[in-house]
């Protein structure tokens, strides 16, 4: 289906002076897409030309509007030498393909040279216009929309959630072709920022092809990465959930949601049994008794991280047969034997449309109301793999270590690369979901993929959280076996989800159940994991808080083979550690459960860095967590036992502490109430470490209840002593500070308009000699304790605020370097507006707004009625709040809402959020996914390391915010980094960096100005505040 | 183990003010820590001296990336890269333009070049004003200079619309770009009790009045440049004091309305004649280039030195040259009553700021 694309190139501003002589620039502009190219006149002698051009019009396939991005060149003319290029554009055109995004691109957009950064802007105006009708239109893969966020979008309900969708694409690294070697580095810079662009639009367009052969019309989650496999290519792989969603302020969409779905749902729980013991279901009961026998592997909180150490030598076999266990077992037979009977269910089919039937994935981490029904625990896999290698001939690039290795054939790759890659992956999923199942889950969600790669050795890590779905949302055939899931919607609401998903008398591993602490019908575990965000409706004591656990492992350094077992070895033993880390901290906080749990494993060249961050939380139906008890080995020696219960007396101390600090005042129960569910021989729990090489965690169960059990550190050596230590040392934020990995934080629900998303790295250098493990830990630990410290210390005049979504990435560009990026959004809240309870009601209607229809049409009368005294967000105060604190970006935006003569430039807010507080999105733009590449050969004269990032970060900030201004939005939602690869040699003056952004652009409008619409009309149905919303845009 | 990268950016850009005073007063990044530390703000938010290094660090890389941009105030208005509020933005440029009043003292009056850049060192030694800010004051002062020098409009204005100020500032760089033009000697001796405000104010009163604005407002240079034709016409009012019968008259008619009211009318009669020649002899002189850079000198001199060692008080100053002025209208032999007007009208004005201990 043929489109034309219509591109004007207005004006030029701030241009940088090109010809010395006369202070001026004679700048021209040349417009390509796919192979045709336009070019404007040449503005003479100025910094700011108007050009003004015609509209230079492309008729291109829809392929190629999808795939290719946009790409104008400002050049200045040179009359008797070549053409300087000043910087290019690349607009990504997807957004004016889909029917209900932008319709126009137009305005500034920064010039960007990857030698030079920004150099002035470019005025430009971009058009599309698609030959057929659009029904016809949206049968193609242009119609499918893309979103970043992982819940339904606010301003859509969704009809049906499809299921998981997968692809990725390969190609040689442009970094590493032999033409490399005589081209220029901005040429090469240019060349690989193209080519991923291209990549990502294909990627794109495959996956919407997948969601339209699902009959899906969206990918929800969609998330997008690259890998950097150096000389054995580039790889851009995505993942995302396909639905089908109907928008809500379109009128046709708003009837039929009235009456249907949301009631169906609702009635469903009547006509069910309501006897909550029978939720085991059939098909999967045989496959469980299987994973019973690999229970000793699993963790003690369900996090079955069971290290899969395949090495996979020779990836051009494929599918998976070259896997070579290193240490057999029962298990890792298992394992393989499942892994190929999928292979062999597929058929050895290429159609990749079945896959997703083998995996019920989601990468959701926050879900319509009653969709969640149970959650299991984190399942997560690791596999080692090696990169091909090429035998060739390195040569010395420009860039010293990070570039010596240039491809003298790049030809030599072979076509089926991607399947290599594929499979891969499918056994790393084949793996997840077997975990989910061994959980009594028929799927998984908070589902997300990672890598980790140094050298030729790569690891892969998916992980996810089990749970039993609501199969009313889903298309049939994802979840067979399910069906006749009871459901406990007739139980009340915020404990249905902590209650086990397995069946009790076979558990996949041994756990402490009691009956839940809030219905008192069904069993819960003691602790519960998971990698999504905290259901809305969860019944939450006190406030969470951000719980990381930090590990490194010294590594020989080692070649291939030798380098990948290396790894597999020592994997096993940082997850228990991993895990360990995070059970002490958790109980040391007080409380019973982890939400957005993410374990990033990094590969160095001489260790392995492990990052668990999740937010810790109180949950109402958990069982209070017991305190730690430490049991020293030599009872003898008196000033040793003395040194114990110092120690004992300080965590307990601490404990009190943060359970005042956290606000955790559980009501008491009485003990008769609880009861002890399950009659086994009660023992002490002991955390022995000696035993880790069974190579995971192995943890036996305390099965006393109620506050009498304690979880045990025995402290046998130094180590333990240097762990308790650490503990210890972990720092609570400064009064009025609250951090969280998870979306909102529990117990603040009082947020005001003022966001603040930033994004800091630091990178230090560790001292070579004598690096022991434990000096290492230090290391690390002070650096992000440090770097947490100083984000307090920044955002102190925000308090009382609270870091939403922190999410910290490490990794290891050199030897001895370390680095961490962190990604947060700081957001105030307001102190003075405890009525939380009338929060969270607020809150849920508003989140349910977007899904679920009976509750929208009360949406408008709530607001009101809460409007008046108590609302979160009271226009009035919100104005004093801005004025108070004078670093507020409402501040900004109240001032540049009228036409100011001053300023120009649209206030573009950015947050990590999927919402932004104190307003509605009342339109998504289209997705935004941007790769930049900045390099520069005078690294001390930009102000060293640091000042090179500042400003490329900053630049790179800039440029997502023109991108969204010019789609008309004023904010991205759901932003993420999901890349900052640095590499620096100072002694040859040269650093290079590489980032990749996405998010969610949006129009959104301020909630003090939908109240206007409400309150005019107090009766009316969502309607009314869903257009008034758009009409204000 | 060592940090070799660490940084911070947010999407509205992080602006401490305190910080901004310290770069701007052209502390190194370890002197601001220390004189952070030595406020209290470590104790205030229990951050630790590392914590406060790297925000400092921070904050004046942000600077350091700023200062390109406020060199030319509207950049930073229309820029993409720094996310800033408007009020932040006017807060960036307002205190970046504003200067110390020990430094602006040493320099006004001054031609603005390299040779004064030079003695830059000295006056930072004089005044305890780093050299960095010494530097950022002077380049400020020569930059509004250069731009608005040849330019057609209102001084203020202009540099109102190319720079971004606030009138107050603006009104003091205009001060400051009119006295640097005409190189009105401010650094004698005599006139070190006079405030850079004193200046700023008689500045305002000449750039109303004396400068080719004054008449026409379609001229280059017209805020900047006094009106040459008027300096010229001023020779006429030399008869004022030349012709003996016009002098007395015009002492007794100010006699006479002054009678009773001056608490030292003896000493202005016994005076008088002085004080009007010295006043007269100012105007007279103001066709030479030298002449014109010692106004100031001169006023001191023949008018502000005289009454203060008889001790008028200010108001009988007010009085007397109010008196002074009006009663040149009532002689009749005079004929340059407005050129009088356009003279006194300003010049009555400034003696009365200039007039304090």
């Amino acid at each position: 289906m043929p489109g034309k694309l219509k591109v004007k190139i207005v004006a030029g501003r701030h241009l940088p002076v090109m010809d010395r002589a006369s202070d001026l620039t004679d700048a021209f502009v040349e417009v390509k897409f796919g192979n045709t190219t336009f070019k404007t006149d040449v503005y003479l002698k100025s910094l700011n030309p108007q050009w003004n051009s015609e509209w230079f019009k492309f008729e291109v396939d829809d392929e190629d509007l999808q795939d290719e991005p946009l790409q104008i060149t400002v050049l200045d003319h040179d009359t008797y030498s070549a053409n300087d290029a000043i910087g290019k554009v690349y607009i990504d055109i997807d957004p004016l393909l889909y029917s209900e995004a932008a319709t126009v691109i137009s305005g500034w957009f920064p010039i960007y040279d990857t030698i030079h950064g920004i150099r002035g802007e470019i005025n430009v105006v971009v058009k599309v216009d698609l030959f057929n009708d659009l029904n016809r239109f949206r049968q193609s893969s242009c119609g499918v929309k893309f979103f970043c966020t992982t819940s339904i979008p606010k301003c859509y309900r969704a009809v049906i959630i499809h299921g998981f969708v997968e692809e990725l694409v390969v190609n040689e690294d442009p970094e590493y072709q032999w033409i490399d070697r005589i081209r220029t580095p901005r040429a090469s810079n240019e060349a690989r920022q193209r080519l991923i662009s291209l990549m990502s639009g294909e990627l794109q367009r495959k996956i919407g092809l997948k969601v339209l052969e699902m009959r899906g019309n969206a990918v929800v989650g969609y998330l997008q990465c690259f890998d950097l496999e150096g000389e054995s290519g580039l790889v851009v792989r995505a993942i995302g959930t396909a639905c089908t969603l109907d928008k809500l302020s379109s009128p046709a969409a708003f009837l039929p949601a009235c009456n249907s779905p949301s009631k169906e749902m609702k009635e469903i729980p009547f006509n069910e049994d309501p006897n909550p013991n029978t939720h085991s279901s059939g098909p999967s009961t045989p496959l469980k008794n299987q994973t019973y026998s690999f229970s000793p592997s699993k963790s003690y909180s369900r996090q079955s991280s069971s290290s899969d150490t395949d090495l996979s030598l020779t990836p051009k076999t494929g599918m998976g047969s070259g896997s070579a266990g290193k240490e057999g077992g029962p298990f890792k037979a298992l394992l393989r034997q499942q892994t190929q009977s999928a292979l062999e269910q597929r058929g050895g089919s290429p159609h990749r449309f079945c896959r997703r039937r083998e995996f019920p994935f989601f990468t959701l981490t926050a879900f319509p109301p009653g969709f969640l029904v149970h959650v299991g625990g984190v399942v997560s896999a690791r596999s080692v793999k090696l990169l091909d290698r090429i035998h060739n001939p390195a040569f010395v690039g420009i860039m010293g270590n990070t570039r010596s290795y240039k491809l003298l054939d790049w030809n030599s790759f072979n076509s089926d690369e991607p399947e290599t890659r594929d499979a891969w992956w499918a056994e790393i999923r084949q793996e997840i979901k077997s975990h989910a199942k061994a959980l009594g889950c028929h799927a998984v969600v908070g589902y997300s993929e990672s890598t980790s790669i140094c050298e030729e050795v790569c690891i892969l890590s998916a992980s996810g959280t089990a749970a039993v779905l609501n199969p009313r949302f889903l298309q049939d055939g994802t979840v067979e076996g399910c069906l006749e899931q009871r459901l406990e919607e007739n139980l009340p609401a915020g404990c249905g989800f902590c209650h086990i998903p397995y069946d009790e008398l076979n558990m996949p591993f041994p756990a402490h159940l009691t009956y839940c602490y809030n219905c008192r019908k069904q069993k819960v575990p003691d602790v519960l994991f998971t990698t999504i965000d905290l259901p809305i409706d969860a019944t939450v004591i006190g406030k969470g808080c951000l719980i990381q656990a930090r590990l490194c492992r010294l590594k020989k350094k080692a070649q291939a083979e030798a380098n990948a077992t290396a790894i597999s070895n020592l994997l096993p033993f940082m997850e228990y550690e991993v895990h360990t880390q995070l059970m002490n901290k958790l109980k040391l906080k007080g409380m019973n459960a982890l939400f957005g749990l993410r374990i990033q494993i990094t590969v160095g060249e001489n260790m392995l860095m492990g990052l668990a961050s999740a937010t810790g939380v109180y949950l109402a139906a958990l069982p209070t967590p017991g305190g730690i008890q430490i049991a020293g080995k030599t009872p003898n020696d008196g000033s040793y036992e003395q040194h114990i219960s110092h120690m004992q007396k300080k965590i307990n101390d601490t404990i009190a502490k943060n359970k005042e600090l956290y606000e955790i005042n559980p009501p008491e129960v009485s003990e008769e109430i609880i009861g002890s569910p399950i009659p086994e021989p009660r023992q002490r729990s002991r955390l022995l470490r000696s035993q880790s090489e069974s190579s995971d965690e192995v943890t036996e169960l305390d099965l006393s209840h109620g506050k009498k059990d304690a979880f045990v550190l025995e402290i046998d050596d130094t180590d333990a002593m240097e762990d308790v230590h650490s503990l210890l040392t972990d720092v609570p934020p400064p009064s009025g500070f609250y951090s969280c990995n998870t979306e909102i934080m529990p117990g603040i629900n009082n947020w005001t308009s003022e966001i603040q998303m930033f994004t800091s790295v630091r990178v230090i250098r560790l001292s070579s000699l004598n690096l022991t493990n434990q000096a290492l830990n230090k290391n690390f630990n002070d650096l992000c304790e440090n770097l947490l410290k100083s984000l307090y210390f920044k955002l102190r005049s925000m308090i009382p605020c609270c870091l939403c979504h922190v999410n910290f990435t490490v990794s290891l560009p050199e030897d001895e370097l370390i680095q961490v990026t962190v990604t947060a959004v700081a957001i105030t809240f307001d102190k003075n507006q405890a009525l939380q309870t009338t929060k969270t009601h607020v809150e849920k209607s508003l989140q349910r707004a977007s899904t679920d229809n009976e509750e929208l049409l009360q949406f408008p009368l709530e607001l009101c009625s809460d409007s008046l005294p108590s609302h979160p967000f009271p226009p009035a105060k919100a104005v004093t709040v801005e004025k108070a604190s004078p670093m507020g970006e409402g501040n900004f935006r109240n001032r540049s809402a009228p036409p100011c003569a001053n300023s120009t430039v649209g206030v573009v807010k950015m947050t990590p959020l999927s919402f932004i507080p104190g307003a509605k999105i009342t339109k998504y733009l289209g997705i935004i996914n941007m790769f930049f590449i900045r390099e520069t050969t005078s690294l001390r004269e930009e102000g060293g390391v640091s000042g090179f990032l500042h400003a490329f970060i900053a630049e790179v900030f800039a440029m997502v915010r023109a991108h969204v201004a010019a789609l008309g939005g004023n904010a991205v939602v759901s932003y993420i980094m999901k890349q900052c690869v640095f590499m620096e040699n100072p002694n040859k003056n040269q650093a290079q960096c590489l980032i990749n952004v996405s998010g969610d652009a949006v129009v959104f409008v301020r909630e003090s100005e939908l109240e206007v619409v409400s309150t005019q009309q107090p009766t009316a149905n969502c309607q009314p505040s869903c257009t008034g919303g758009e009409v204000t845009t | 183990m060592t940090s070799e990268l660490d940084i911070f950016v947010g999407n509205t850009t992080l602006i401490d003010e305190d910080v901004y005073r310290l770069w701007l007063d052209g502390y190194s990044v370890s002197d601001a820590v220390a004189l952070r530390v030595r406020s209290g703000i470590l104790e205030q938010t229990g951050a630790t001296a590392a914590v406060l290094q790297s925000d400092t660090m921070d904050h004046y890389r942000t600077f350091h990336m700023l200062e390109r941009l406020l060199h030319a105030p509207p950049k930073l208005l229309h820029q993409l890269i720094f996310q800033i509020p408007p009020s932040r933005q006017a807060l960036l440029i307002e205190r970046y333009y504003a200067f110390d009043e020990a430094f602006v003292r040493e320099v006004l009056g001054k031609k603005l070049s390299k040779g004064t850049k030079k003695d830059l060192d000295d006056i930072s030694t004089k005044t305890g004003i780093t050299l960095k800010s010494c530097r950022r004051q002077f380049d400020n002062f020569k930059r509004v200079f250069k731009v608005v020098e040849e330019m057609r409009g209102s001084l203020v204005d202009n540099i109102q619309q190319h720079f971004l100020l606030s009138d107050r500032l603006a009104r003091d760089y205009a001060a400051i770009v009119f006295f640097a033009n005409n190189r009105f000697e401010t650094g004698k001796k005599k006139l070190q009790y006079l405030s850079f405000g004193d200046f700023a104010f008689c500045a305002e009163l000449m750039i109303q009045n004396w400068t080719l604005g004054a008449v026409d407002s379609q001229v280059d240079d017209m805020d900047v440049d006094l009106d040459k034709e008027f300096l010229q016409d001023l020779k006429e009012l030399k008869m004022l004091v030349a012709d003996k019968d016009l002098l007395d008259l015009h002492k007794s008619l100010v006699c006479t309305a002054l009678r009773g009211k001056l608490g030292v009318f003896s000493e202005m009669e016994a005076n008088f004649k002085n004080l009007s020649r010295g006043l007269v002899n100012v105007a007279a002189k103001l066709t030479h280039n030298k002449d014109v850079r010692d106004l100031f000198v001169d006023l001191v001199e023949k008018f502000v030195e005289p009454c203060r060692s008889d001790h008028w008080p200010l108001n009988d100053v007010r009085l007397f040259l109010n008196q002074y002025s009006a009663s040149v209208h009532s002689l009749d032999g005079f004929r340059h009553q407005a050129l009088w007007d356009r003279y006194m009208g300003t010049l009555r004005g400034c003696l009365l700021r200039l007039y304090h201990d």
